[in-house]
């Protein structure tokens, strides 16, 4: 099984790679396959279609190794990544659970949050038609380096008709360099059911890491899951995170996802819907600048008809780094009365900042409403003016509709302290230095 | 309030000034003084709006010839938001809409850009709040206005309150009100003139830019320019508004 003919950076990647003694053996069996497409797969380049504008070359030059041991945190070392609203929480260090970080008491009846190893013993019926099924490895090779990875990870599982009260934060801190981790998250919320999630993904320090995710969300009948996205990586980190999501007949589903780090990242959100009527939103905010990268895939499967789907992405670039969004929709035969709209919305802060955005319709019913849009621009020379007649410096007026055209994506997540915080971020981060002008009269403000 | 002696704030001699290459003004001379108000008419492409923006420094008016001294310094060396902090007030003709800024922060961010510059005290958010409030009510304005985003989804109305709010808490040394009245009701019309009369001051000056009288029978103008073709070609007082509201501008152009 651990014959290695692969691609040599693939080979790199699973060097050492042990199959797990014991377990479940459907678990084993996929793990099985993962490793062999692994194997069979290579690193994808800018030839491959789905990856034309993202070279992640810089990502093979770099040999990561699996992690072998995580350092022990401090809670005082993480306690300011916890949202305040979330109450339960599990802390991945480095990919690996620390139960000591982790908090999850007092969840209401039929709502778990745990570990994926220890739910496998207790809640196997319910991980077993689902883990692995959604986030297809086939063809992904980072998708399939997860799966064969997968030993331990997140799993939430709200009951049918309950309701989980306050958000579950899933906090993944990296804190060594040329570590490669693998996070895993399973999330199955069951007919009637609501709740909201936060994936968070940080550093301790600046290391260089790689952090290779795969999450599936089921929503069941008229659930409701919102889900949070937080790309806040070191500057110098390589993020793939793919997020396979299964949306039920009448079921909601939103995504916020915010890319703020990493020196190259992909977002792949993939979502199918399985059932007749459901509702889907799916927001994006990129802020890049330096030299990163930040690149974000979606699919919006309509297969069922009555579908609504509703697409807002946004990137702001600067210094020169460069965004990509491919808002792939399609609509199936028979998906009659879609209804789906989708919007990329770019600024560019700077002559060497770059965007590919690229809308992908396949729409293969007739009566259905398809819409979409893309702009790319840089400030509007009238608001800025405007401000600037209202005495603001040039430097901070163009922060501040820097500011209120990611604001518009950031006001929109369900977690006030998110939105507080994710606000200051983009103030911070897109402090551009004031133009020195000879001040008449008085102080600078 | 015309008094001898009072102190030049504005002086623009032989104004010229370009937008996309081509000419609208044409040579224009205005002094303001102190405690004065001013209005400028003209009928439409006159000049008037170019004027105004011209002096507040919008990017896309060119100066091409003249000078201004504003409170003896040179208007034209100074950017837009250095005109401000000294002083000068644009009111648009079209407010521009900040959708994703609220109201609140964008006012208070000004005001405390100037109370910076005035060496007074900053507000905090909810210090800022209650004195909005207290200027608000000047101008009947609804507490609300401060959640909104700047200018987002505004009536004509609110718009033009929301400007003569910022001149309320910015206190200008100068203020140029660009077509203030265009798009306002009687009613609104009478809230918004009010607002200007009780913001009116001995050390200040007010330039009121309309194509109609009706304004001026709320704020009273020590004078009155026509505009024609990028030039002042007509001054009198208040009586000539009245006659350009009898007899139309045409009268003014054979005149002159």
């Amino acid at each position: 099984m651990n014959t290695v003919t692969g691609h040599p950076y693939i080979e790199a990647l699973l060097k050492g790679y042990e199959t797990p003694h014991g377990g479940v053996s459907w678990l084993n069996e996929r793990r099985a396959q993962a490793l062999e497409r692994a194997n069979a797969l290579t690193v994808p380049t800018t030839r491959d279609e789905e990856w034309r504008f993202t070279d992640i070359s810089p990502l093979t030059k770099i040999h990561f190794r699996p992690v072998a041991a995580a350092p022990r945190l401090a809670m005082a070392d993480i306690a300011h990544f916890i949202a305040p609203e979330a109450t339960a929480h599990l802390v991945f260090v480095d990919g690996v659970f620390a139960p000591e970080l982790s908090a999850n008491a007092g969840l209401p009846y039929g709502v778990v949050v745990t570990n994926l190893a220890a739910a496998l013993g207790t809640h196997a019926t319910v991980i077993e038609p689902h883990l692995a099924r959604h986030a297809g490895f086939e063809q992904e090779v980072f998708a399939a380096l997860n799966t064969c990875y997968l030993r331990d990870g997140a799993f939430i599982w709200i009951a049918r008709n309950q309701k989980c009260p306050t958000p579950v934060q899933l906090l993944y801190v990296s804190t060594q360099k040329e570590a490669a981790a693998y996070p895993r998250c399973l999330v199955v919320a069951e007919s009637g059911s609501t709740c909201t999630l936060i994936e968070d993904f940080v550093s301790l320090g600046d290391a260089v890491y790689f952090n290779d995710a795969v999450t599936e969300v089921v929503v069941g009948e008229a659930a409701r899951v919102q889900h949070v996205k937080l790309q806040r990586e070191a500057g110098g980190a390589f993020h793939i995170a793919t997020c396979a999501v299964a949306v039920a007949k009448d079921a909601q589903y939103a995504s916020h996802a915010i890319t703020l780090g990493a020196r190259i990242s992909r977002h792949n959100l993939n979502v199918a819907q399985q059932g007749e009527g459901a509702e889907v939103r799916m927001d994006g905010l990129a802020l890049v600048s330096g030299r990163q990268l930040a690149d974000t895939h979606t699919l919006m499967d309509h297969a069922r008809p009555g579908g609504r789907s509703k697409q807002l992405h946004k990137c702001i670039v600067g210094g020169a780094a460069h965004a990509v969004f491919n808002g792939r929709i399609v609509v199936r035969p028979g998906a009659q009365l879609t209804d789906s709209a989708q919007q990329s919305r770019n600024l560019l802060l700077s002559g060497k900042a770059h965007v590919d955005t690229k809308p992908q319709l396949e729409i293969f019913a007739d009566d259905v409403k398809c819409s979409h849009g893309a702009t790319v621009g840089q400030l509007d020379a009238e608001q800025l003016f405007y401000l600037r007649s209202r005495g603001l410096p040039d430097g901070k007026a163009r922060n501040l509709l820097t500011y209120a055209f990611g604001a518009e994506v950031i006001d929109r997540i369900p977690v006030p302290s998110l939105v507080e915080q994710l606000e200051e971020t983009v103030l911070a981060q897109t402090q551009t230095p004031t133009l020195s002008l000879p001040l008449s009269g008085g102080g600078e403000s | 309030m015309i008094r001898t002696g009072a102190k030049v704030l504005l002086e623009v001699k032989g104004l010229r000034a370009k937008v996309a290459g081509v000419e609208i003004l044409k040579g224009i001379d205005l002094t303001v003084r102190e405690g004065e108000v001013h209005a400028v008419m003209g009928p439409n492409g006159s000049g008037k709006s170019t004027f105004a923006k011209a002096l507040a420094g919008h990017p896309a008016y060119e100066v091409s010839g003249g000078t201004a001294a504003y409170d003896g310094s040179d208007l034209f060396a100074l950017a837009p938001e250095l005109r401000a902090r000294a002083g000068l007030f644009l009111g648009f003709q079209y407010p521009v809409e900040i959708p994703g800024v609220s109201n609140s922060s964008f006012l208070r961010l000004a005001y405390n850009t100037m109370q910076a510059v005035r060496g007074g005290d900053e507000l905090d958010p909810l210090e800022f709040h209650d004195y909005a409030r207290e200027k608000m009510k000047l101008l009947d304005m609804d507490a609300s206005f401060l959640d909104r985003a700047v200018n987002d989804g505004f009536s004509g109305g609110e718009k033009k309150r929301n400007e003569i709010l910022q001149m309320a808490l910015l206190e200008p040394r100068l203020a140029i009100l660009d077509e203030t009245d265009s798009g306002l009701d009687i009613d609104a019309l009478r809230v918004v003139a009010n607002g200007v009369n009780h913001l009116i001051k001995p050390d200040n000056a007010v330039v009121l830019v309309t194509h109609y009288q009706r304004m001026l029978n709320y704020i009273v103008p020590d004078f009155v320019h026509v505009m024609e073709s990028g030039r002042i070609v007509k001054t009198g007082g208040k009586a000539l508004a009245e006659e350009l509201e009898a007899r139309g501008y045409d009268w003014v152009k054979e005149a002159a």
